[in-house]
């Protein structure tokens, strides 16, 4: 029918008819008719010519597309507990409010809905929300208002305000890599003139790891891709920023985008591939155009394409794929299957993606910063390089700070640097905790402030939130114990189940029905979870429960019932409806108020 | 004839492999019993039920995803393995809704014969009850969905075996849930038919052949007569 099949038809065009562009197929679909109804499925389907349950399980999959009408108007306001530390609810309440809707409510006249999501990786400008995946940043109860007015009157995004899109970079400390002079494709140049080989001999010199956390040395991830059999190879930057509390690549691609693509080809200069991906989240989706604007200018100069800087055979070029609202694409196998279009289930490893990747052909997945640093490595030299952090953690590493201190922001710090000198340069007193590598992370308490920024000592993504005297961490592990329940993939059963399960118990001891029962079934959970789970999301889980447990037990105490078990159902609450129906309130309609 | 290159030890029993096998599948030819619901001969290795976790070497793996090698020490049943696996399978019952008197694949059923094979006496956690329903809309075949595990065994028998892709998981985490590749999503609309190999794959009772699901009386049926760890070494999930 009508003015669907045009749209979805020029959309399928654009991708050639290629499946495995169905993620990006849906979004720009989506950005067209606001919600992909089941005709649109069935468009879809057929022109790509794949059955219509490949592209509802991807429509399902991912928290950004919308299988039924969620309004012209989609606000979502980002939920880090962060965010909820600038007071996000109250504001989401207010507009909640202000626009007469209840949570994740369409409006009776289809223009807009309002709901909750993941971080958005704004922390140091939040409360932040996304308007029709647009980042808003700074929010306050005046600027909910106007939003709301602009809503009301249908004004199009394009005429908002555009301070309200602006997202600063908020660079509070600069060390090696996040020095602005640094002269365009002159780390191409220097990878070129050192020759494949010698390249990669400096970044077995420079003992450059990776900096998404993990810590697997980067030249030896891209020697096993060269040297693994197959005729194709793919280089993928992993910008799928989604560990609560990241901004650092938000930042590195708003403002260093060049260097991140040069060091994208160098790595496909090593390794022999010719084409690259950036996997962007969708939360950063207004950096698309730029970073288009950025591949298209880097063609021009000869940066990209075809004999890069004049070397002959220096053949790469680079995509951008977008993700749709889903932190487990952060996982390298999972992104993976993201961008050949599926929903981001992560695949069983070993084979790794080193050798069978991206449609089962060796694959590079490097974080945004290790691709960064890598251009560190082309233009100072491994040993230079390695001068600089520790022996075994050499380099420099950017942090995302966020949560109670002055100065929120990036900072980078040669590695090795304690986590007082971090607190002291940020502004932040009085702490009593500090989440490191965000809710899959370590809880940090004040006895363990002199501990360094290292593999080998604490390891990390880069995410770094602080928390105040006065906060709760109970309200802290509840807050990710949402998160994990709502970003669990859902393929193996311990994660599917368990992290709703300890969601649920969280719930229990947060209106004080917990017993020392709940917090034993946790820890059976947590365990269980490590053991069992099918990926590093279902693994780590439950860490930061059990940590805040460890190291917090007043604030879980003070929520207990000192019994041995309490139910979770009130009886007496529970039959207040079925009283309200039957018009009765006489004493036999009551159970008794719990003793 | 078997050289210490290519055997590893399963509960300290010697167990030889073929090149390429997976510990579940080396196991499976040896006659040794790995507890599984997800995984099948048939099929590639899958890996989401987490059933046959086992420890190789001191380390957590899924059996059915490893590839055998040589020096693996295995260790199947120990207490603190099959007090993982009464777990799991407490979860899957929570998850769904499953109701064995009722169910007339009782008897047959993979996740009620382990559920009594880990002496799970109770479902444990809170009920999610969740709100599923049925589609009786195919001549031949019921869907049940409230007793759905999520295995992917009809998905993945219809897709590699019978080349018609009628099932897939949509949904994410807990939302996760079976659907059916027609407009209309009903099975009734699809070319599926009871000479698939996805109509007899399904270890639990959410796709059953109607008219038939009493024909054997209950107390007679497989895991009626013998434990599901009993028939190691033959393929479980056939119908009787």
């Amino acid at each position: 029918m009508s003015s669907r099949d045009p749209i979805v038809a020029a959309v399928v065009e654009k991708y050639r008819g290629d499946p495995t562009y169905l993620v990006q197929i849906l979004r720009e679909a989506q950005e067209a008719l606001d919600w992909i109804a089941p005709e649109t499925v069935e468009a879809i389907a057929s022109q790509l010519r794949i059955p219509l349950t490949r592209v509802q399980s991807a429509l399902q999959f991912y928290s950004f597309f919308y299988d039924k009408p969620v309004g012209k108007y989609r606000l979502l306001f980002s939920d880090n507990i962060t965010d909820r530390m600038l007071g996000n609810l109250a504001l989401f309440e207010h507009m909640l409010n202000r626009l007469k809707l209840k949570r994740g409510e369409v409006s009776a006249d289809g223009l807009v809905s309002v709901d909750l999501t993941s971080c958005t990786g704004m922390c140091d400008q939040g409360p932040a929300m996304l308007v029709n995946n647009r980042a808003v940043t700074r929010l306050t109860a005046r600027r909910v208002d106007e939003i709301s007015d602009l809503v009301r009157a249908r004004v199009p995004l394009s005429e908002w305000p555009a301070d309200y899109f602006h997202v600063d970079d908020n660079v509070r400390r600069v060390d090696a890599l996040l020095d602005r002079s640094y002269e365009a494709g002159s780390a191409l140049r220097a990878a070129i003139a050192r020759g494949r080989q010698g390249m990669l001999d400096e970044m077995k010199r420079s003992n450059l790891r990776g900096r998404g956390g993990a810590g697997f040395a980067t030249d030896l991830k891209w020697e096993i891709c060269r040297n693994a059999p197959g005729a194709e190879r793919f280089v993928v930057c992993n910008a799928d920023e989604g560990e609560p509390g990241t901004f650092k690549d938000r930042v590195l691609l708003q403002s260093y985008a060049g260097r991140v693509f040069e060091g994208m080809a160098i790595c496909g200069f090593i390794i022999g591939a010719v084409r690259g991906f950036l996997y962007l989240r969708g939360e950063y989706q207004h950096l698309l155009a730029p970073l288009e604007a950025k591949l298209e200018q880097m063609r021009r100069a000869r940066l990209l394409g075809a004999g890069i800087c004049g070397a002959p055979g220096f053949d790469f070029d680079i995509e951008i794929h977008l993700g749709a609202g889903a932190y487990i694409c952060g996982e390298e196998s999972a992104l993976i299957e993201s961008l050949e279009g599926k929903p981001g289930v992560p695949r069983i490893r070993p084979p790794f993606p080193v050798t069978s990747g991206y449609l089962g052909k060796p694959t590079v997945v490097d974080n945004v910063e290790t691709l960064c640093e890598a251009t560190e490595v082309a233009l100072r030299g491994g040993q230079a390089f390695a001068g600089q952090g520790t022996k075994r953690s050499t380099g420099t590493k950017i942090l995302s700070v966020s949560g109670d201190c002055d100065r929120p922001g990036l900072y980078e710090y040669p590695f090795g640097v304690r986590i007082s000198q971090v607190l002291n340069d940020c502004g932040a007193r009085n702490v009593a905790a500090v989440q490191i590598s965000g809710p899959a992370g370590v809880c940090l308490t004040p006895d363990e402030f002199d501990r360094h920024i290292a593999f080998e000592d604490v390891a990390t993504g880069g995410s770094f939130m602080i928390f105040g005297a006065d906060r709760d961490l109970f309200e802290v592990a509840r807050n990710y114990a949402h998160f994990f329940a709502h970003e669990s993939c859902g393929f193996c059963t311990p994660c599917r189940v368990g992290t709703t399960l300890a969601r649920d118990i969280m719930e229990k001891i947060a209106v004080g029905r917990g017993t020392h029962y709940e917090i034993n079934e946790l820890m059976r959970l947590r365990e269980l979870l490590r053991r069992t789970s099918h990926c590093g999301l279902g693994q780590t889980a439950l860490n930061a429960i059990g940590d805040t447990w460890q190291k917090f037990r007043p604030a879980y105490e003070r929520r207990l019932q000192w019994r041995d078990f309490y139910p979770t159902i009130d009886l007496e609450a529970a039959l207040a409806e079925t009283r309200a129906l039957a018009g009765r309130d006489d004493a036999e309609a009551h159970v008794g108020v719990e003793s | 004839m078997t050289t210490p290159e290519s055997i590893i030890t399963i509960d300290r029993v010697p167990v030889p492999f073929k090149p390429g096998q997976t510990i579940f599948e080396a196991a499976l030819a040896a006659g040794v019993y790995i507890p599984h619901l997800c995984a099948h001969p048939d099929f590639a290795p899958h890996g989401s039920c987490k059933l046959c976790t086992v420890l190789v070497n001191g380390r957590n793996a899924s059996a059915c995803a490893l590839k055998a090698a040589p020096g693996q020490e295995v260790e199947v049943d120990t207490p603190e393995l099959q007090a993982y696996r009464r777990t799991l399978v407490q979860m899957l019952f929570v998850e769904g809704n499953h109701f064995c008197p009722g169910c007339e694949k009782s008897g047959n059923c993979q996740l009620q014969a382990l559920g009594y094979e880990f002496e799970m006496l109770t479902p444990h956690f809170v009920e999610f009850f969740p709100d599923r329903g049925v589609d009786a809309s195919h001549p031949d075949v019921l869907l049940d969905f409230n007793r759905c595990i999520m295995c992917e065994l009809c998905v993945r028998a219809s897709r590699d075996l019978d080349g018609k892709s009628i099932f897939a998981l949509a949904g994410r985490g807990l939302n996760s849930h079976l659907i059916v590749n027609s407009p209309s999503g009903k099975l009734g609309d699809t070319n599926f038919s009871i000479a698939d190999k996805a109509a007899h794959v399904c270890p639990v009772g959410t796709i059953l052949i109607k008219r038939v699901g009493f024909s054997q009386p209950i107390g007679e049926r497989l895991y009626d007569l013998a434990p599901i760890s009993a028939e190691a070494g033959q393929c479980a999930i056939e119908e009787a």
